[in-house]
């Protein structure tokens, strides 16, 4: 049963590298290709797609170092490139706008969401995978079936329910709705973590006299690192991400979250304003992106486990 | 086996211990269960299952902002079933959800594909590919917006230039390409998504099966249909759930992109209940707008869940 264990906890990297023998396939046939035939079969069309998912970015980041007058003048300089690079738009997007407020505002309402889902799953989901209390099976599925309820259609009862619970226009209305976006996915995420724990571990650790609750800190929660990290991450991601409840649950400028803050407070009738709102964008996306960089493994994990589980 | 060891080391625990009422409450299996589900029922009732039945509710009232209101059957649906902006948001919604979600299902499985071979540097491609994923929505959605722009897009400037169009296109003030646009950013933004969980789908597949194929004398198409795609199916109807209900219910691309115009040509059923609801103030009517996304999202689970998850069976293949 330890052998089942070391490849889950190794699976991370298989998928982003094709590491794992089971992984890399391709390399046992691909004699069968000729250099002219992958060229036009697998190169080209994937630069094509790389090209168009990726643009975006690009013209997004460069647009915020433009000066304003290379803006909006596409013919008198080349607009593909800028050779005279500024930071004004930065600049002013952090020292004359209330934009690092709402960093910070999305930040801690992201941090705080994450941290109460991932308590409330990790006890969640080890008593469904372990505890096996009457009914475990079907608390599972409600959770799953959890997962599938968009939060467009729970704005406007949740919008009264956040009123009537003084919330409304409180980093609580936020902090305390979006674990119900978040538990479901993180429950389901650890459970399949948790299976992968053999279960003589805790029947050594039951003999030796400890209890539930230390086996799941002493025992459980530390084979399940990587399963903690991938749903920390993804968690915080997709609170960094939310609009809805943001855009209905906040009304003042000053509690605001980024992707909110920059719909409604950037967008005026300036015809300059292009430079701070890519700016805004640009320095929006960055903290999830760094992130990204350094749990590339996770990230993907997580993605791809919830979905196979 | 190991379960009947462990329930026995349990009651065997509680020879020993306090007093009975503590040992029931730390050790009963059933108990501690409720013990440790506590924190997630608690914000999965009070945040998930009260509002959804509050907002089924809510449809069959009056409610305005700040009034609490008063049953009126189902008055909210029948103005609905009158109303022609409604049918235009249902139309749009259902045009948005088909055409992105076929297009997404095809180019992702293409693109997952095309990372299987054995690429140099594949890592950083595949880590790549997942970018659009990662932004949050709304910042790429205005990204879009800058790349759309009437004036200033950069996409007509080329056009112009390759002399294929003589005058900027219209993007997001002409009704057709206002819809267009906004399915093509929600592809380009749910593509990496696809393309990465079938890869790691098509990852699972032996290898030892294509080479048999290839033996057999197998086309590559041949490869594809019969041994590839009959072992991703379940896998794709998974994804393809997640994607259709996440395309369906979508509402900050549309939101940040256009607003619902020109003249409410990409109004969506979610954009439209929050106009209504919270700019205009009509909680009721909102919610029965809400409400009228449950049974389309049903059909849609049921539809991608079981279509999918028969041709599996068909094949004789235990359905996991």
């Amino acid at each position: 049963m330890t052998d089942t264990l070391v490849p889950k906890l190794a699976q991370p990297k298989a998928v982003l590298t094709g590491s794992s023998a089971a992984a890399d396939h391709s390399e046992g046939m691909s004699y069968l290709e000729t250099l002219p035939r992958r060229i036009v079969t697998v190169y080209l069309p994937l630069t094509v797609i790389l090209i168009v998912l990726l643009f975006p970015f690009y013209w997004m980041a460069l647009t915020a170092i433009k000066p304003d007058e290379q803006l909006l003048d596409l013919d008198t300089y080349s607009p593909f490139w800028t050779w005279t690079p500024t930071f004004k738009h930065i600049y002013k997007l952090l020292f004359e706008t209330n934009y690092p407020r709402w960093l910070w505002n999305t930040m801690m309402i992201a941090v705080a969401a994450t941290i109460l889902s991932i308590i409330a799953s990790v006890l969640a989901a080890y008593a469904i995978v372990r505890l096996r209390y009457r009914g475990a099976q079907f608390v599972g599925g409600a959770i799953f079936l959890a997962y599938l309820i968009p939060p467009s259609i729970l704005f406007i009862p949740l919008s009264t329910v956040v009123f009537q619970y003084g919330l409304f226009d409180t980093p609580f209305a936020l902090i305390l709705t979006y674990p119900t976006i978040l538990i479901p996915f993180s429950t389901w995420l650890l459970m399949g973590y948790f299976k992968t724990i053999p279960f003589e571990l805790e029947e050594c650790a039951l003999i030796d006299g400890a209890s539930r609750w230390q086996i799941l800190l002493k025992i459980v929660l530390p084979l399940a690192i990587p399963g903690l990290i991938s749903a920390f991450i993804f968690c915080f991601t997709l609170c960094w991400n939310e609009f809805i409840y943001a855009l209905t649950f906040i009304s003042s400028t000053q509690n605001k979250t980024v992707p909110v803050a920059i719909v409604n407070e950037f967008v005026d009738g300036d015809i300059y304003r292009w430079g701070s709102l890519m700016a805004g964008a640009l320095v929006g996306s960055l903290p999830l992106v760094v992130l990204y960089a350094f749990f590339v493994e996770h990230y993907v994990s997580a993605m791809t486990g919830a979905v196979k589980e | 086996m190991a379960e009947a060891t462990l329930r026995i080391a349990e009651d065997g625990r509680q020879a020993y211990g306090l007093s009975p009422g503590l040992q029931r409450l730390s050790s009963n299996r059933n108990w501690l269960g409720a013990w440790f589900m506590l924190p997630a029922a608690a914000f999965l009732l009070l945040f998930l299952a009260y509002p959804l039945a509050l907002g089924i509710w809510l449809s069959f009232t009056d409610a305005r902002i700040g009034r609490a209101g008063q049953f009126i059957g189902t008055e909210n649906y029948e103005w609905l079933w009158d109303d022609a902006t409604f049918r235009l948001s249902v139309f749009n919604t259902i045009l948005y959800t088909v055409v992105a979600s076929v297009i997404k299902f095809a180019v992702g499985l293409y693109l997952a594909l095309l990372l299987n071979h054995n690429l140099p540097l594949k890592a950083i491609i595949r880590a790549v590919v997942l970018i659009p994923f990662i932004v949050p929505t709304v910042l790429s959605a205005i990204a879009f917006w800058w790349l759309y722009d009437a004036q200033f897009s950069i996409i007509s400037w080329s056009l112009r230039q390759l002399h294929l169009i003589s005058s900027n296109i219209d993007f997001l003030g002409d009704p057709w390409n206002a819809r267009w646009s906004v399915i093509f950013a929600n592809i380009w933004r749910g593509v990496p998504f696809v393309a990465i969980t079938l890869l790691a789908g098509l990852q699972t597949v032996p290898p030892s099966l294509y080479e048999a194929a290839t033996i057999d004398g197998a086309t590559r198409w041949q490869i594809f249909r019969h041994v590839t795609y009959p072992l991703l199916t379940p896998i794709i109807a998974v994804v393809m759930t997640f994607s259709v209900l996440f395309t369906f219910t979508d509402f900050q691309l549309i939101w940040t992109l256009t607003r619902g115009g020109p003249v409410n040509a990409t109004h969506l059923m979610a954009t439209l209940s929050y106009q209504r609801a919270i700019g205009g103030g009509y909680l009721g009517e909102g919610a029965a707008i809400a409400t009228a996304m449950i049974p389309f999202l049903l059909a849609a689970i049921l539809i991608s869940w079981f279509g999918l998850q028969r041709r599996t069976w068909q094949q004789g293949e235990s359905n996991d």
